[in-house]
């Protein structure tokens, strides 16, 4: 299978712990759930690569296992009733999974941050905002309560937050939605991670306020020199701040491409029906394309290509064969870096 | 007017529907119509806790209502001869000298077995009592809310403000003869605050799901809202508090009846052997040791079960 | 649908409130016959006029003290046409759903009215008030809160024959049940599943079902598609206008998604802190915005097109929304709009076509809140 980190020149990692490769790499990953209706299959082979100073935006709709990848890599999961049956992640070459949990609570929060949707639940309703910021310092470099307070209104005003100063003691509540964000993304940035998950970070906020938090990322991240695996389901997000995209599907990367190819030659039938499928403000479409049926139960995933029963391309070896990703070229044969399309018929949707 | 809809339907039915709209329902659904109460029940037919606890609160339930299936004694027949220095007879199973005999010669085993009827009829009588006055009280406060609930929520306070027996005592004090009905009425006087604390508290979540906005705006009646829509979303928490609860009316009334002011004779209760089994508790501590064991297991078995309940209806509190 | 908006209002002049005519029904029963009329095609069905909502904020268990009011709705006004859609716009917290209970009569009105064929339903009771809800329908946003867990889809669908058993007779429900299905796409023998049991998209057909059982005319849909997956949005929003042309409904659709709205609507209105900013034809409000406010959320809206990334001028608002419950004097929006100037403070703009472009030719001639309206493409400036 092939690996989308090819395209993009990798920046020199910082620090002085160089290693040669990709920051993360998640190699052939398969979680799957325990429940009273059975196994549900929620990741079934995922193969992605990043690299430091790159976004890689995960595209999925619900139950495509964007975000039980995300948990699986933060070491997150809940197992029971979750498991990992099968995979590697790579965190600069060491495998997160062979690690003791101790070793995995060190790398998680100072080497790899999450932010997640919900700002308010993740967030402690009973202490100040500075604590929890501050509580970072604490326990990761044993700073005292004064230092860790001061550099908590440090990362305020390095995520913007008006009068970081007066507003340093105040609790959750008391800021609005965007503002929350910004305090998880300073909760995140404190300890300098490498890579950043975001979930869905602006998908609870309104548009306005959406802009400004996707940009502070965005900045934050080139400013950092951060890897950010941005896991959304807005094509509209995606094409604003990614590098490259992974689409999923029913826990199966099905389509990945550098993101300009993505929106202008999707090369997988769902990729193609997504894109044909949202309204666009520009212009006042016709009856909007719409992928027939539903998403598959996660433990009955068809057989073959998961996405069979809703493709117009469907044939019978669909409904047999699963398709590998298979690297994608030009009609002449021209190499196309960093694409690959799980679809047995990738040359006629790409290339019509 | 009435026939509109009619019409409308059966012409859109009639002409071919769009293939998108046809194609759009590709998903399969389970097999089977589930329901939450059957999800519920296949919970709670894996739990071992709910399996024991259920099969002694059968037995018992069979207990108090054809004692005479387990005994021929009569209870209430003193025989001074049959004295309590007469030991248990270990290995006569099921007879009337099986546990020994009391201070007045009635035997043990009878009384404990004709004694089981006053303990269950009370704690399923205060339980049904309870969760129908609390219930009403609590959906009334709750879906109404202003000024109804202020003086509804004030007048729970007020009672549950009252220390659960010593109320208890001070009620029961008034009577002269106490009777199963009396001892009911006395505890569900007192007892329903609590489940009308749970049912209020539902009843303001869920009156504020958008299924009770839908019913509102298609113009149901309040009567409707209440019972059709509220009402079944509310029990699920109601029953779990009411089956826990219902070891500890259980309890109260064994402990009344203990100190001397709950049940009075004629009626057997297991507490109110308790207590004269203390005069012989040197000599004869079978007396005491019986019926208190026979609370307790009771006791047990009714919070096992409602636990299991709980496990079933609400698995965020696992 | 479209067509429709453009023929009968020339895009130049469209009033957005027209002269009420007022019913005045001396009776029950006459009040019912006019509710019952029919409307063409065209005229106004539905009227609002400076409808006002404020929540008292109170202190005190016992005796409760007011201390203040959120003003979630503060004067607004908008007809709706028979067979058209009006979008309506807004992040959270601009009065876009209180409006739409206001409509439906589930929250009672502070002030204004709200004329449903000359009729003031806001004074409506009794038999009158059950025959406006049965014309009047809503489609709510969560598909997994607006079911009721414990009724099978059935009496789900079921349950407004019961409530009005004057539209269906009692040996008919079943099969109008399953006839209702089938029209939103579902397989009828679904009917004694339990809603738990479909999927998010499978639900909202449920809700959408439930709504068209009584035949209304008017269906307030509020933000129906936002809790569904992207695939699943398509199939929703094809299903809602097949219905539209079918059964002849008038749409009330309220989103916070621009890009649908724009898709399904004939009209659009932009609400800020509980008062409209903007209203006008699709084409007017998204090509030809007048007002800061809402250029700043068309220019917000993340486009699904790379290229367009650096290229795109974007306005990015400061600030966040202040409270309804202590709305900045003059013009709501001046605390975060780069043109406020003293006058912004001071005078509450009007709902009005801008001086500048009355009697002209001009799509930016439509009504627009605001002192120092201009236009201002965003949507097209790449």
């Amino acid at each position: 299978m092939t690996t989308i980190d090819k395209t993009s020149s990798v920046p020199a990692p910082r620090g002085s712990d160089d290693f040669g490769g990709p920051l993360l790499e998640v190699r052939d990953l398969h979680v799957e759930f325990h429940t009273r209706d059975g196994v549900a299959k929620a990741v079934n082979g995922v193969n992605y690569t990043v690299s430091a100073g790159e976004t890689l935006a995960v595209l999925g709709e619900s139950g495509s296992g964007k975000s039980v990848t995300a948990q699986a890599i933060m070491g997150i999961l809940d197992m029971p009733p979750g498991r990992i049956p099968k995979g590697e992640i790579f965190f600069r070459g060491e495998d997160m999974l062979k690690m003791s949990a101790d070793e995995r609570r060190k790398i998680r929060g100072r080497k790899i941050a999450m932010i997640f949707q919900d700002a308010l639940s993740s967030l402690n309703p009973v202490l100040s905002v500075g604590y929890q910021l501050g509580e970072m310092f604490r326990v990761h470099q044993g700073l005292s309560k004064k230092e860790a307070k001061a550099k908590a209104i440090e990362l305020m005003d390095k995520v913007k937050i008006p009068a970081a100063k007066a507003r340093v003691d105040d609790y959750p509540h008391q800021f609005s939605g965007g503002m929350r964000q910004r305090i998880m993304i300073a909760m995140a940035l404190a300890l300098e991670p490498d890579l950043i998950i975001a979930d869905e970070p602006t998908t609870a906020l309104d548009v306005t306020v959406q802009a400004q938090v996707m940009d502070l990322l965005a900045e934050l991240q080139r400013e950092y020199n951060m890897g950010l695996i941005l896991i959304t389901h807005d094509l509209g997000v995606v094409a604003d701040v990614a590098d490259k995209i992974a689409v999923m599907y029913a826990g199966r990367i099905v389509e990945t491409a550098p993101v300009h190819e993505l929106y202008k030659r999707p090369a997988h039938p769902y990729t193609k029906g997504l894109l044909d499928s949202i309204p666009r403000l520009d212009q006042k479409g016709q009856e909007l394309y719409a992928i027939k049926g539903l998403p598959p139960n996660l433990t009955r995933i068809p057989s073959g290509c998961a996405f069979n029963p809703r493709c117009p391309m469907a044939q019978d070896i669909c409904r047999t064969d699963i398709p590998a990703l298979f690297p994608v070229t030009e009609r002449d044969g021209g190499e196309l870096p960093g694409r690959g399309s799980a679809c047995h018929f990738w040359k006629e949707t790409i290339h019509g | 007017m009435p026939d509109k809809t009619a019409e409308k339907v059966t012409t859109a039915t009639g002409e071919p529907i769009p293939a998108a709209a046809v194609a759009t329902d590709a998903g399969p659904a389970p097999a089977k119509a589930r329901s939450l109460w059957s999800d519920a029940w296949h919970d709670l037919r894996r739990q071992p806790l709910f399996i024991i606890s259920s099969v002694l609160i059968l037995l018992l339930l069979v207990i108090a209502i054809w004692p005479g299936l387990f005994t021929s004694a009569s209870p209430r027949q003193a025989d001074l001869a049959k004295h309590y220095l007469q030991k248990p007879q270990w290995g006569h199973f099921f007879s009337p000298e099986w546990l020994g005999y009391d201070g007045q010669g009635r035997s043990i085993y009878a009384r404990v077995i004709y004694g089981a009827r006053a303990s269950i009829t009370v704690g399923v009588g205060v339980t049904l009592c309870v969760t129908v006055l609390g219930t009403f009280i609590g959906m009334i406060a709750g879906y109404f809310g202003g000024w109804i609930d202020s003086i509804l929520s004030r007048v729970t306070d007020v009672f549950l403000g009252i220390p659960f027996l010593l109320g208890a005592l001070v009620v029961l004090n008034t009577f002269e003869k106490r009777s199963v009905w009396v001892v009911i009425l006395a505890l569900a006087f007192l007892g329903w605050t609590q489940i009308a604390r749970v049912a209020r508290g539902a009843v303001i979540t869920i009156k504020q799901a958008d299924y009770v906005m839908a019913a509102k705006a298609l113009g149901a009646s309040t009567t409707r809202i209440l019972f059709r829509h509220i009402l079944p979303n509310a029990l699920a928490p109601i029953i779990v508090v009411a089956t826990i609860a219902l070891g500890g009316y259980i309890a109260a009334e064994a402990t009344l009846s203990f100190l001397g002011i709950g049940l009075t004779e004629p009626t057997i209760s297991w507490g109110g052997d308790v207590s004269a089994g203390r005069e012989q508790l040197r000599n004869a501590p079978f007396t005491l040791i019986v019926p208190s064991v026979m609370v307790s297991v009771t006791v047990l078995s009714f919070l096992m079960f409602g636990d299991a309940v709980r496990n079933a209806l609400d698995p965020k509190l696992r | 649908m479209a067509e429709l908006s453009k023929s009968n209002e020339p895009a130049d002049a469209t009033p957005n409130v027209s002269e009420v005519e007022t019913v005045d029904a001396a009776t029950e029963s006459e009040a019912v016959a006019a509710i019952e009329a029919p409307v063409e095609r065209g005229e106004p069905i539905l009227q609002v006029r400076n409808l006002v909502k404020h929540f008292p904020l109170t202190q005190g268990i016992l005796f409760k003290k007011q201390i203040g009011a959120v003003k979630a709705v503060d004067g607004v006004s908008f007809d709706l046409h028979q067979g058209e859609t009006l979008g309506i716009v807004g992040e959270s917290g601009c009065g876009k759903s209180t409006v739409a209970k206001l409509l439906m009569t589930l929250e009672t009105a502070t002030a204004g009215e709200v004329f449903y064929k000359g009729q003031d339903i806001t004074k409506l009771s009794g038999r009158a008030l059950k025959a406006v809800r049965r014309n009047i329908q809503m489609v709510f946003q969560d598909p997994y809160t607006s079911l009721n867990p414990r009724m099978t889809v059935g009496d789900i669908i079921g349950e407004p024959f019961d409530i009005h058993p004057e539209v269906a007779p009692k040996g008919d429900r079943r099969r109008k049940v399953q006839e209702l299905l089938d029209v939103v796409g579902l397989n009828p023998e679904y009917i004694n599943r339990y809603p738990h049991q479909f999927s998010g998209g499978q639900r909202q057909r449920i809700g959408i079902a439930r709504g068209l059982a009584l035949n209304p005319e008017i269906i307030i849909c509020d933000e129906p598609v936002s809790a569904l997956d992207v695939s699943v949005q398509a199939q929703v929003i094809n299903l809602m206008e097949k219905l539209q042309d079918e059964f002849n409904l008038s749409y009330i659709f309220i989103a916070h998604d621009l890009s649908i709205v724009r898709h399904i609507s004939d009209r659009v209105g932009v609400m800020y802190l509980g008062a409209m900013a903007e209203i006008g034809t699709d084409t007017q409000i998204y090509d030809h915005p007048t007002h800061p406010y809402t250029q700043a959320l068309l220019s917000a809206v993340p486009v699904p097109d790379p290229e367009s990334r650096e290229g795109r001028e974007r306005i990015i608002l400061t600030g966040d929304v202040p409270s309804p419950a202590n709305p900045p004097s003059g013009c709501r929006f001046r605390t975060r709009c780069w043109k406020a100037q003293d006058r912004c403070a001071e005078e509450v703009p009007l709902l009005a076509i801008p001086e500048r472009f009355v009697g002209k030719d001009t799509p930016a001639a439509h009504e627009s809140a605001c002192h120092f309206a201009e236009e201002k493409d965003v949507v097209h400036a790449a």
